[in-house]
């Protein structure tokens, strides 16, 4: 039992922290944190991680993938997290790419990886419906065979990023069956085509990050199916467990840290909001637990690399890891205290009071959303209690 | 990075789970425990002939040098059967002071008898007003020439009963609550002077306490250095602070699964009560906070073994999550068992009242919580 790394490891530990402090830069940081600049900053950090060959860890290199180990990939990510520079939009890179790697045509993946590798083709997740939210087998959008093509009628929702997206992945039901998950289907969908509609849903931090999605007679060429119709469901799942395997450790540590530090210089009457007794046990608390969820993070990551997993334990990473961040936004929105009210906007052109208030409110209102997405946190018991304690 | 065990390991783990099997079921334990002396010589022996009290001396005192992944799993082992007998006092307390300090020389035949299960040994620290500061110190020792004159009294010294040497921190400088001008002396516990009055624990330990009248001791008998216990005392009680908490993860693990076996055959409105979604998300969280703890406890007997610069901080958050998932655990254990869980008769109970123990020892959890929150803006 030990915790230490090859010198090989090591040595790419090293060449991804030297490249994280240079091609991160704060400009960079400013233009992917405002709404308006987004997507164009995010596209150009993705082509420099492109460029770089290290955009897709996990695919195979004929793909264009960077081939790397378990151990390399853990790495790459905790460095990543410790300069605070974003993920990549995870709906092409990760998610949907795991399913056609794994299960789409030759020319499925000819088509569609490519550009999802060099971010010149974005994606989003057509799954939640108004009537199929955590119950996900309950959806209802149809796609009718008629010719050579699928004829989509229904209306997702929830969907992050659409209106920023070139194209949708989306179940939808093929069939009636007696087995409700039987007869849904994985289809492709060109956001673009005729019967589309996107309406934005402002979240509670003021931003537009989700919409509803709305399908009215979209014609779709057939071969954007994945895979057999009625196996959806079987495709979906093994993306969903690649959905709760993300803790954040790494960003919660560094969140964690920022927040000693604003705690060290705030003060109440002259004492340090840290000397505080109370906020003390709860700065405490979250830091405690975040020490020990980084080793069931990497005892899973022991497991993977000796070929085992991801097992059960992506639900504890899940629900452990998504209440710490909540009591990390908690802590913060705390902190900022009057400040935390302040709504950046036109009005208000520069930062009033802290710099963090606004932020700290935003992160706060739409980090609700982590015990939500991914299965909620309480279907992550079930699973638990099911799959785990046998219940 | 690897979390397995190794094959030694392994042999270490599956043979005091064997003994768990084979030689203390509850039933055992319960006669055990209800005997005079709280322990049985018996089963010491067999401890020793299994080498198990060699583990944490180093080699050249007798013993094998285990490594704190070797301590864990004979601890988590433990835990599990609610093992009763005084391994953490006699190896860790009164043989570390003895096996670690810088005089450690001429304490060999005595270090050489623990080993043989032959010597029963105690720590004593605790006094009436000291609660978890371990140099609120007031018992005094008196230099008389090249004696020491020992007063004063030691409350609930574990195996304080049945110990024949008693290690004493006692006084030989400095104010009540300073670290220097503590020194430990290891005193026969049948000279004149001392007064034992035995106690019974919760969880089933027979306990001591002892007055100290105008107890001579040699200088020879100074166990480190006069005035400067506090580094060895703090070096030993970390390492016995480890092993309880393992020993704590090996009751978690032993009590949340029995709660969902029991959940499975127990039926009320005709069907098991392990169906209901409320019940079903309590012992969700019972799994989750064993499986933290647990990863706590890989960190700080990795953070030893690899001799990193944090184990201090890892080993007083490890004291926290154990008390507090302790808490946790073992209060739904017993509201998942109902009535049965408020009997005597059930282990369950008793696996309780073993985690509330390890829980006040050494510092409660809002105690190290504390220390932690000192270390971390230090």
């Amino acid at each position: 039992m030990h915790t230490k790394f090859s010198s090989e490891d090591i040595q790419f530990r090293d060449e991804v922290r030297a490249f994280m402090r240079d091609a991160y830069t704060p400009d960079l940081a400013r233009r992917i944190a405002s709404d308006k600049t987004f997507k164009d900053a995010q596209v150009e950090w993705e082509k420099k991680l492109y460029e770089k060959g290290w955009i897709a860890p996990h695919w195979p290199k004929e793909y264009g993938g960077a081939g790397w180990s378990i151990a390399q990939k853990f790495i790459y990510e905790s460095e990543r997290s410790a300069v605070g520079a974003p993920d990549v939009m995870p709906f092409g890179l990760k998610m949907l790419s795991s399913v056609i790697l794994k299960f789409g045509s030759e020319a499925q993946k000819q088509r569609f990886l490519p550009k999802i590798l060099s971010s010149d083709e974005w994606w989003c997740q057509g799954y939640s419906e108004p009537g199929a939210g955590s119950d996900l087998a309950a959806l209802k959008t149809s796609a009718a065979l008629d010719g050579d093509e699928y004829v989509v009628n229904g209306h997702k929702i929830w969907t992050s990023y659409a209106h920023n997206a070139d194209w949708i992945f989306c179940l939808v039901r093929t069939s009636k069956e007696e087995k409700r998950q039987q007869g849904i289907s994985f289809l492709l969908i060109d956001i673009n085509t005729p019967g589309i509609t996107i309406r934005p849903i402002v979240s509670i931090d003021g931003r537009h990050t989700l919409n509803e999605v709305f399908f009215d007679d979209v014609r779709v060429p057939k071969e954007n199916m994945v895979g057999e119709p009625g196996k959806g469901w079987t495709y979906a799942k093994a993306l969903l467990t690649h959905e709760r395997s993300m803790a954040g450790v790494a960003d919660s540590k560094r969140d964690l840290e920022q927040i000693r530090q604003w705690a060290s210089e705030e003060v109440n009457g002259g004492q340090a909001l840290l000397d505080d007794p109370t906020f003390s046990k709860r700065l405490t608390d979250v830091e405690i637990d975040l020490m020990a969820l980084e080793f069931t993070e990497l005892r899973s990551v022991a497991k993977a690399m000796k070929g085992e997993g991801p097992g059960t334990e992506s639900s504890v990473l899940k629900i452990k890891g998504t209440e710490i961040q909540q009591a990390v936004q908690e802590l913060r929105m705390d902190i900022a205290g009057y400040y935390g009210a302040v709504v950046q906007g036109e009005l208000s052109s520069h930062e009033v009071g802290h710099d963090f208030g606004s932020s700290a409110r935003e992160k706060y209102m739409y980090g609700r959303a982590a015990s939500l997405y991914g299965g909620s946190n309480e279907i992550q018991r079930n699973i638990i209690a099911k799959f785990v304690l046998g219940l | 990075m690897d979390f397995d065990l190794s094959p030694e390991q392994r042999m270490l783990q599956e043979s005091v789970s064997r003994f768990v099997q084979d030689a203390y079921d509850f039933e055992t334990r319960t006669k055990v425990i209800a005997a005079d002396a709280g322990s049985d010589d018996k089963l010491w022996q067999q401890f020793a002939r299994l080498g198990w009290l060699a583990v944490p001396f180093a080699e050249d005192l007798g013993g094998i040098g285990g490594s704190a992944v070797d301590l864990m799993v004979i601890m988590e082992e433990f835990g599990k059967g609610l093992v009763a007998e005084p391994y953490v006092v006699n190896t860790l307390l009164f043989g570390g002071l003895l096996g670690q300090s810088q005089n450690h020389s001429i304490f060999s035949s005595l270090i050489e008898r623990i080993i043989a299960g032959e010597l029963q040994g105690a720590f004593a620290f605790l006094e009436r007003q000291s609660r978890f500061e371990l140099f609120d110190v007031t018992t005094r020792a008196e230099k008389d020439d090249n004696r020491f004159i020992l007063n004063g009294e030691k409350t609930l010294v574990m195996n304080g009963a049945a110990a024949e040497q008693i290690i004493v921190l006692a006084r030989t400088g400095g104010k009540q609550c300073h670290e220097l001008g503590t020194t430990l002396f290891v005193v026969d516990a049948n000279a004149e002077g001392i007064e034992k009055t035995g106690v019974r624990l919760m969880d089933g330990q027979k306990v001591a306490n002892i007055q100290f009248n105008n107890v001579v001791v040699s200088a020879q008998s100074i166990v480190g250095a006069v005035d400067h216990a506090a580094p060895l005392v703090r070096e030993v009680v970390a390492r016995a602070s480890l092993a309880l908490c393992a020993e704590a993860v090996g009751i978690m693990e032993k009590l949340y699964t029995t709660t969902v076996e029991y959940t499975k055959v127990r039926k009320q409105f005709g069907v098991a009560i392990g169906s209901f979604q409320t019940l079903q998300h309590r012992m969700a969280d019972m799994f989750i906070e064993y499986e933290q703890a647990k990863s706590l406890l890989y960190r700080t007997v990795c953070s030893i073994d690899e001799q990193a610069d944090d184990i201090e901080k890892n080993i007083l958050a490890l004291k926290v999550m154990v008390g507090r998932a302790g808490k946790l655990i073992g209060g739904d254990a017993i509201q998942l068992h109902g009535g049965m869980g408020l009997t005597d008769e059930l282990d369950v109970g008793h696996y309780v009242k073993r985690l509330m123990m390890i829980n006040t020892m050494f510092g409660d959890a809002d105690y190290s919580q504390k220390k932690f929150a000192q270390i971390m803006a230090a």
